[in-house]
């Protein structure tokens, strides 16, 4: 079952131990990635959606322990991987974007040296040929006088053009799953749309897989083929973008949906927020990590967590309201088949 | 006199200029906000959007004096502010108590050793608002209410609130001191979603109940669109299109505004689909050295000539709606106002 997904995470439990206790940072997270396919996870600071994606190039080590669970890239089991073995894969099979590209570029290094860097560790190719790759990625990204460019060192460029860089650096070995943290939210608008474009031309051209973070629900509506909605360190609902955003099950989802401002409509319409504070991770609440700041909390939920509701191969949501909503449709089904079902 | 019926806040060719090293005529200068004119009525909220750079926070603290202006002038409620012209400077203690800041970075612009309860009766303190301690408290205790704390948080530190609490605390300090005007600086884009929908409601409340008058300074036009009643386009320090709210992202007339508009991702799979976006080419020019004539002619689609010879007026095309371009005119202007009407 590993072999057709390129990206196979299972029931993956991970913690941080930190001077003030053990955080839980992510809770039987599952994702399941095929080539060429894009993944957006959403949800707000401290979700683990980063973790998440972290954790599958052992960039969780030190204070993060990964507690059960097995991760497996193309076939491989991540997690079994010792370093040596992990820096093979790592800038090569998997590269990763990360948020602020004023602080992942090395100040005291040309360009064009940071991404030679990375063609000549992971390939036999000599300098010159390294040099002239580097040329070509920054053509690929869109960055004109790729020799000038090559030279200068990254506070010559803007914001934009050094995300450029990152993504020319992270390209550099025609990775099979490009990972990016919040790629855009340090740019402007015009300059994310510019850098969002490039992704998906880029994708399309090199056949990669995508797995996308951001907090942002405008991006993944654009990009993404799957969503993945974290809470409090758990995966409270999975499904295709259309699913996600048109039949939302779980009350968080519901409420983010709910809760941002539309530039489509005319009328005012108050905002309905979601209420109550993020989860302290230190110190989750018992039952679901939603329960208490969520409208429809019932008692069951802050003493249990949710089991999985499956809707169909693609769509699940962990959340109590839908169990019992399913069980009632169930039944209701079975006795006389009359109205629909409709949600609140 | 007439002016205090009407516009509450009259903003005319305001400058602000920042050295940028050079000696004598090599003299650098940059920018950040040049010939700036607008008004805001009692009670209305004017929106200010733009890219980062593009001199809207630079706009409302040189209205609040937290930087001495270039030139400009800044009538509010019938006083004059400031008046470089004319060599007019009011004395701003006074006015400090009726115009009023929300910073953006809620981590960074509370004082991490003062109590929330100190940081809020700062401004009591400094304008003598409570005759004894108790007043002052109880007026603390109010204050944090009004933003949906309680009691308890007074003797907390800022270190114990996540950024919502925290933004709430930067509000409960604005609202002090019973302003008539406060400048949202960016007020919410360092929360988290979810958090960020609860703080423009509270916005709006507070707006509602005190009479509150808004200069909302945001790079989001989604957020600006929601809360405010009209709208005002920066780039590279000039003012390139002012609307009201609906009007403006209905109908941009600006080439900056549309591409600005078209570029932000909409939230709604199928709509993001279809939609086509209208990708501008190449990075925003710097300030120091910023194009000549219009400061947009370098990403423009309809750059000619002339565009690069004049810089285009900032004008009234259609009643409410102010353009600087010179390729929009007032017939095409009013042919896509009729077909969006």
């Amino acid at each position: 079952m590993s072999e057709e997904y390129l990206v196979n995470i299972e029931h993956e439990k991970l913690s941080f131990f930190t001077p003030a206790g053990e955080v839980k940072a992510l809770n039987d997270v599952n994702i399941h990635l095929r080539q060429g396919e894009v993944l957006g996870i959403v949800g707000e600071s401290g979700s683990g959606k980063s973790v998440t994606a972290y954790s599958l190039i052992g960039l969780t080590a030190d204070p993060g322990k990964l507690i059960s669970g097995s991760l497996y890239f193309n076939g491989h089991q991540v997690d079994q991987m010792t370093e040596k073995e992990m820096r093979k894969i790592r800038g090569n099979e998997i590269s990763i974007i990360f948020q602020d590209p004023m602080t992942s570029l090395n100040p005291v290094y040309t360009i064009g040296n940071q991404i030679t860097e990375v063609i000549t560790l992971h390939t036999n190719k000599t300098k010159e040929e390294a040099k002239a790759r580097a040329k070509e990625l920054l053509e690929l990204v869109g960055i004109n006088e790729p020799e000038k460019r090559l030279k200068q060192y990254p506070h010559e460029l803007s914001g934009g053009m050094r995300q450029r860089i990152m993504i020319a650096i992270a390209l550099a070995c025609e990775p099979k799953l490009l990972i990016a943290d919040e790629p855009t939210t340090a740019l402007d608008v015009t300059i994310q749309a510019q850098i969002l474009e490039l992704m998906m031309e880029l994708k399309d051209k090199l056949g990669m897989s995508i797995i996308m973070i951001t907090h942002d629900l405008g991006v993944v509506a654009s990009m993404c083929d799957h969503i993945a909605v974290m809470y409090a360190g758990r995966i409270v609902e999975y499904g295709t973008t259309d699913q996600v955003f048109y039949e939302p099950k779980h009350m968080y989802t519901k409420g983010l949906i709910r809760s941002i401002p539309r530039l489509d409509t005319d009328e005012h319409q108050r905002l309905i927020p979601i209420e109550g504070t993020p989860v302290d991770m230190l110190n989750p609440p018992k039952g679901c990590p939603f329960g208490p700041r969520c409208e429809a909390c019932m008692k069951i939920c802050l003493k249990q967590n949710p089991p999985i509701t499956e809707f169909d191969d693609t769509h699940y949501t962990y959340c109590w309201l839908q169990q019992k909503e399913a069980m009632e449709r169930l039944a209701a089904d079975s006795s006389a088949k009359s109205s629909g079902g409709g949600e609140a | 006199m007439t002016e205090k019926n009407e516009d509450f806040i009259v903003v005319e060719h305001l400058k602000q200029y920042f050295p940028a090293g050079g000696h004598g005529k090599n003299k650098k200068y940059v920018q950040a906000v040049d010939d700036v004119s607008f008004t805001i009525k009692k009670g209305e909220t004017l929106g200010l959007v733009g890219e980062s750079g593009c001199g809207k926070t630079t706009t409302g603290r040189s209205l609040l004096r937290l930087y001495e202006p270039t030139g400009g002038r800044f009538v509010f409620d019938g006083d004059v502010i400031f008046d470089v012209e004319k060599k007019e400077y009011a004395n701003m203690l006074p006015y400090r108590k009726r115009m009023q800041i929300v910073f953006q970075d809620p981590y960074a612009s509370l004082d991490p050793r003062m109590t929330v309860g100190d940081i809020v009766g700062e401004a009591i303190d400094t304008h003598h608002l409570a005759k004894n301690d108790k007043e002052r408290y109880d007026m603390i205790i109010e204050l944090l209410r009004k933003v949906g704390l309680n009691s308890e948080h007074a003797n907390r530190y800022p270190h114990e609130f996540s950024g919502g609490q925290r933004q709430r605390v930067g509000i409960a300090r604005a609202l002090a001191v019973n302003p008539d005007f406060i400048v949202c600086d960016e007020p919410i884009s360092a929360l988290d979603v979810s958090i960020q929908a609860q703080v423009i409601n509270m916005f709006e409340d507070l707006q509602r109940d005190l009479g509150l008058t808004y200069l909302f300074i945001a790079h989001d036009l989604s957020v600006v669109k929601h809360i405010s009643d009209r709208i005002g386009v920066m780039y590279l320090g000039r003012m390139v299109e002012l609307a009201p709210a609906n009007e403006l992202t209905n109908t941009p007339l600006h080439p900056y505004t549309e591409s600005l508009i078209s570029a932000i991702p909409v939230a709604d799979p199928i709509k993001a689909r279809t939609n086509k976006r209208i990708v501008l080419e190449g990075d925003v020019p710097s300030p120091v050295n910023p194009p000549s004539g219009c400061r947009f002619r370098t990403r423009c689609s309809r750059a000619t000539e002339k565009c690069a010879q004049s810089a285009p007026e900032f004008k009234e095309l259609v009643p409410g709606h102010f353009v600087a371009c010179h390729h929009v005119t007032l017939e095409e202007a009013q042919k896509k106002l009729a077909k969006n009407d």
